[in-house]
């Protein structure tokens, strides 16, 4: 199973986000943002990072990339798409996902490890979770508060599109504490804290990110 | 102003030309004319006096930190050494690393966000010019009082600064430290420190050998910002007007320098260059001498090539201009085609601006007329060196015949106030507030950041080896006696080093101090680059380069002499490294190391506004006997952590909160145990079925430990003073949201 991993311009966790595709078990294939190739993947990682330099509005410029067109044209046909940090920027910026990353309501770029609750197991990405699972993972940005119009907010909680939430205070003024929301299908998710700086107790805060990587092997599977 | 071009300055010897306002003395104008046998023409004026600025000819410091490599102790390790962009050290497997810390500490305060947010890039390209990848970053800063206002605009935004360039360019930032002092009140310290890794042979110098050879200028387009930042503001003392500065402090683009690292990155691994420097102070004047001079010893460069973002630019100011996120590469000719494709996948823009020749003559010409024509060498290596008067000043022998007079803290509700005090101050306080705003976790290798006691990083995620790195200065020690404060702070670095089980391997530095045109700031920097010198000797420690960073004084008043050391060092495993503290009940803390009466420059006596006394006397030979016992202990040490700067009771206080487990210590003479600062002492924490090795290996090495108590409860608790973890928690984590929001 091959996993694309997007490098954008002014992309930082690319290696990151490959290294926890090989941990969950899959093979990692890069993908340039420049090239409309996507190379026979399975599935694609869009990782965190400022992508070309987060001018303009985070994403905004990105959605762009000829990658990107195919990306999207394939997300929608049912391939699964993670987007994390700067990636879900991209997707929402794509409208493969509704709403809208803003600055995080203290104003500070903030990084710190982070409990989140798993509130959907039933999706490509999250389904070696339990329901209901909280894990810690750390979460790093500057634009990670979740905004959207009360009816989208409605839609998403109605359709169980929250995939996870912040437990306790919340960290950058998230709408209903949201921190990983998924499309209608649920093949498409986005996720502001960052999964692939946890598979393993050395380097990260735990190695319950690694959930998201092995979610998308069964998947495949199925 | 009409074209100033060498023809002219023949024919008109006796113009007269600004240079005082450049900076330069009347007798270095006289010998820049004595080297050309002319006047200089403008532009040459213009570079001449940016190089032989303070800031990038070491005129005032030359004569001293020659010592670093009179002193040198024989090391296998050291593969580049002085000199070059950064040192270069070899850590084994075929790796080598590079690291270097600098200062950017006058445009900080001038504008503090693009100040730090360029100390960051400017360092992080030192790093890549060497052809490492950059892989960490830390960085030592220093404010006026906490509660001042001026602090709370300068602080948040050096913080800012640091992590919006540093987290843009996706390397985690590892440590540093955080310290307020009045005398820095105007004259923050912002010093950034890059790590880097690359295999040996991939190496690369500030050289433009092989006449042909192309001059490749690649990066940012070259704009008005921070012309003559350099010599304007590094070199010279803050007076009254310092907001009419603004305009000389760069302003970064981290995005474009991302992009940067990784096209850099991506032609040195082809093998493209012969030679590469970044744009850093001086631009492109700095650049093109000092690679002509590494090198075959001639250039031509045609400066009307290069790519500007303000087209009204003149020669003179493209010279000069600081504008970031620049590099300077020599090609050969048969690789050009493949240096700019690489060039073009980045979307980075990249220009021949000329060629390297033989000879001794770096020519630059404007739209076809000569403008420069130097020797390279009189530009970059061959100026001023002034062999400044000094004296100790009056304050020594004064401060030095006095004895800390406080409070010394007695009965329980004494012991706990005193606790809490100290792990309330500022300079104590936990730092989330700063490093929650910079990512550790990028790359996937952040093994130990703040608060450990020192940063740590993997380099091979196959054999997990990695390489620790800690940064450390006393000021109040170097004040009180700056031989004895260097040579301390040399040990502390060390020392937080080998708690993790790190074996020290190599010395950088960042000397920062007020005016060397006084007498008395002189003689503290000379006796602190003796300190040094004298300590890395005698603990086989090589210095691979450093920074000095002079004028850090408003008016008469200097900052304290603040000799910032860091020491990096190796681990062989970072899976077996010992963390600064433990997770469970029923271990046994034991000191490592005596505890002696010294207040002197200690965080109680500054608390109490004393700083009076005489610093401890550093005592290496003893310091490598503990860093013996800790790198013997690490196989069953459960925790070991420095104890430094508020003693025995930040320690415990640090080691309690890390992980929410207590520990029950009692202690003959509490008083002045926890708030004394004796030097060479770490708390270890070890399973209590472990004690006879500890015993043994405390013996081997010569050195006192004490056992303090155990671990375990949800109080931190000294003899009868009992400190909930709750209470201790709130005093120590409330002090920098309460002063910054």
């Amino acid at each position: 199973m091959r996993v694309g991993v997007i490098t954008f311009p002014g992309t930082l966790d690319d290696r990151d986000a490959a290294r926890a595709v090989v941990v969950g078990g899959a093979e990692a294939v890069s993908l340039w943002h420049g090239d409309a190739d996507l190379k026979s993947v399975d599935a694609v990682v869009l990782p965190g990072g400022f992508s070309y330099g987060d001018y303009l509005r985070c994403g905004a410029i990105s959605r762009f990339a000829p990658v990107m067109q195919l990306v999207i044209e394939a997300a929608n046909k049912g391939m699964p798409v993670l987007g994390i940090c700067n990636g879900f920027q991209v997707l929402c910026e794509s409208h493969l996902l509704p709403g809208a990353l803003t600055r995080n309501s203290d104003l500070h770029f903030l990084c710190r490890d982070q409990v989140i609750e798993v509130v959907n197991n039933q999706t490509a990405w999250t389904n070696s979770f339990k329901q209901g699972e909280k894990i810690v993972i750390p979460l790093k940005n500057g634009e990670g508060s979740f905004q959207c119009d009360d009816q989208t907010l409605a839609m998403l909680e109605g359709e169980g599109r929250v995939i996870a939430r912040y437990l306790g205070e919340n960290p950058n003024g998230s709408r209903n504490l949201i921190a990983g929301i998924s499309n209608a299908k649920g093949n498409v998710i986005g996720l502001m804290p960052h999964p692939e700086h946890a598979i393993n107790e050395l380097t990260g805060p735990s190695a319950q990110g690694l959930g998201f990587f092995t979610s998308i092997l069964n998947a495949m599977v199925k | 102003m009409a074209l100033d071009t060498v023809a002219i300055a023949q024919t008109t010897p006796d113009n007269s030309q600004p240079f005082a306002e450049l900076g330069l003395k009347p007798d270095e104008y006289a010998r820049i004319k004595e080297i050309l046998g002319r006047r200089p023409t403008s532009s040459e004026l213009a570079m001449y006096s940016v190089m032989w600025s303070e800031h990038c000819s070491y005129k005032s410091s030359k004569v001293h930190l020659k010592q670093f490599g009179e002193k040198a102790p024989k090391s296998d390790a050291l593969l580049v050494g002085i000199g070059e962009n950064a040192g270069v050290v070899d850590v084994g497997q075929g790796y080598a690393v590079t690291f270097k810390i600098e200062s950017h500490n006058h445009p900080s305060f001038v504008e503090p966000y693009q100040g730090a947010a360029t100390g960051v890039g400017g360092i992080v390209r030192d790093i890549l010019t060497m052809g490492a990848r950059p892989i960490a970053v830390m960085d030592p800063l220093r404010f006026g009082p906490a509660d001042a206002p001026d602090t709370r605009r300068v602080l948040p935004g050096i913080v800012a600064g640091v992590g919006g360039y540093g987290n843009c360019l996706g390397l985690p930032n590892i440590g540093g430290e955080v310290t307020f002092d009045e005398t820095y009140a105007g004259n923050p310290l912002v010093n950034a420190l890059c790590v880097g890794v690359m295999k040996h042979s991939d190496i690369k110098l500030a050289k433009a050998a092989g006449a042909g050879n192309l001059v490749v200028l690649y990066g940012a387009k070259t704009g008005g910002d921070g012309i003559g930042g350099v010599s304007v503001l590094a070199s010279e003392t803050f007076g009254a007007g310092g907001s009419t500065k603004r305009p000389s402090v760069q302003v970064g683009d981290p995005f474009v320098e991302k992009v940067l690292i990784e096209c850099s990155l991506e032609i040195f691994a082809e093998d493209l260059v012969v030679g590469i420097q970044d744009l850093g102070g001086a631009g492109l004047s700095c650049a093109t001498s000092e690679l002509a001079s590494g090198g075959s010893g001639g250039m031509k460069v045609q400066l009307d090539k290069v790519p500007l973002r303000d087209p009204s630019l003149s020669p003179e100011e493209i010279l000069m201009s600081e504008s970031q996120e620049r590099m300077c590469a020599i090609v050969e000719p048969s690789k050009i085609e493949r240096f700019l494709e690489i060039c073009k996948k980045w979307d980075v823009t990249v220009t021949v601006i000329g060629e390297v020749t033989d000879g001794n003559h770096l020519e630059i010409t404007w739209n076809g007329e000569l403008i420069v024509d130097v020797p390279p060498r009189t530009v970059a290596h061959d100026g001023p060196v002034y062999n400044r008067p000094l004296a100790q000043p009056d304050y020594i022998n004064q401060v030095n015949s006095q004895t800390v007079n406080v409070p010394i803290p007695a009965t329980a509700s004494e012991i706990k106030a005193a606790v809490l005090k100290l792990a309330a101050a500022p300079n104590l306080a936990d730092k989330s507030w700063v490093t929650s705003q910079y990512d550790k976790y990028v790359q996937g290798n952040t093994i130990q950041s703040q608060p450990d006691d020192s940063g740590m990083i993997r380099i091979d995620e196959t054999t997990n080896l990695g390489v620790a790195i800690s940064t450390d200065a006393n000021a109040n020690w170097s004040y009180l006696n700056p031989y004895q404060g260097a040579k301390l702070a040399l040990a502390e670095a060390a020392r937080n080093i080998a708690t993790a089980g790190a074996r020290p391997l190599a010395v950088t530095n960042c000397l920062n101090f007020g005016s060397p045109e006084d007498p008395g700031v002189m003689w503290q920097f000379a006796e602190s680059v003796r300190g040094l010198a004298d300590g890395c000797l005698e603990m086989g420690l090589p210095v691979t380069g450093g920074n000095v960073s002079f004028y850090n004084q408003t008016g008469a008043v200097a900052i304290l002499p603040t000799p910032v050391i860091g020491v990096l060092g190796v681990i062989q495993d970072v899976r077996t490294r010992t963390p600064m503290s433990f997770t469970q009940a029923g271990l046994d803390l034991f000191l490592l190391g005596e505890t002696h009466e010294d207040l002197a420059g200690s965080e109680w006596a500054f608390l109490h506004d004393q700083r009076v006394g005489q610093s401890p006397d550093a005592d290496l030979q003893r310091e490598m006997r503990l860093i013996e016992l800790l790198l013997e202990g690490n196989s069953f040490f459960a925790a070991a952590h420095d104890l430094s700067q508020g003693g025995l009771s930040a320690g415990l206080t640090e080691m309690v909160l890390r992980h929410k487990v207590g520990a029950t210590v009692s202690l003959e003479n509490a008083g002045v145990e926890l708030i004394s600062e004796t030097p060479g002492r770490v708390i270890v924490a070890i399973d209590p079925a472990h004690t006879s090795r500890l015993e043994g290996i405390a013996i081997k090495n010569s050195i006192v430990i004490t056992k303090l108590g155990t671990t375990g409860g949800d109080a931190l608790t000294i003899n009868d003073a009992v400190i909930s973890l709750a209470e201790l928690s709130t005093a120590h984590t409330s002090t920098f949201p309460r002063l910054f929001g």
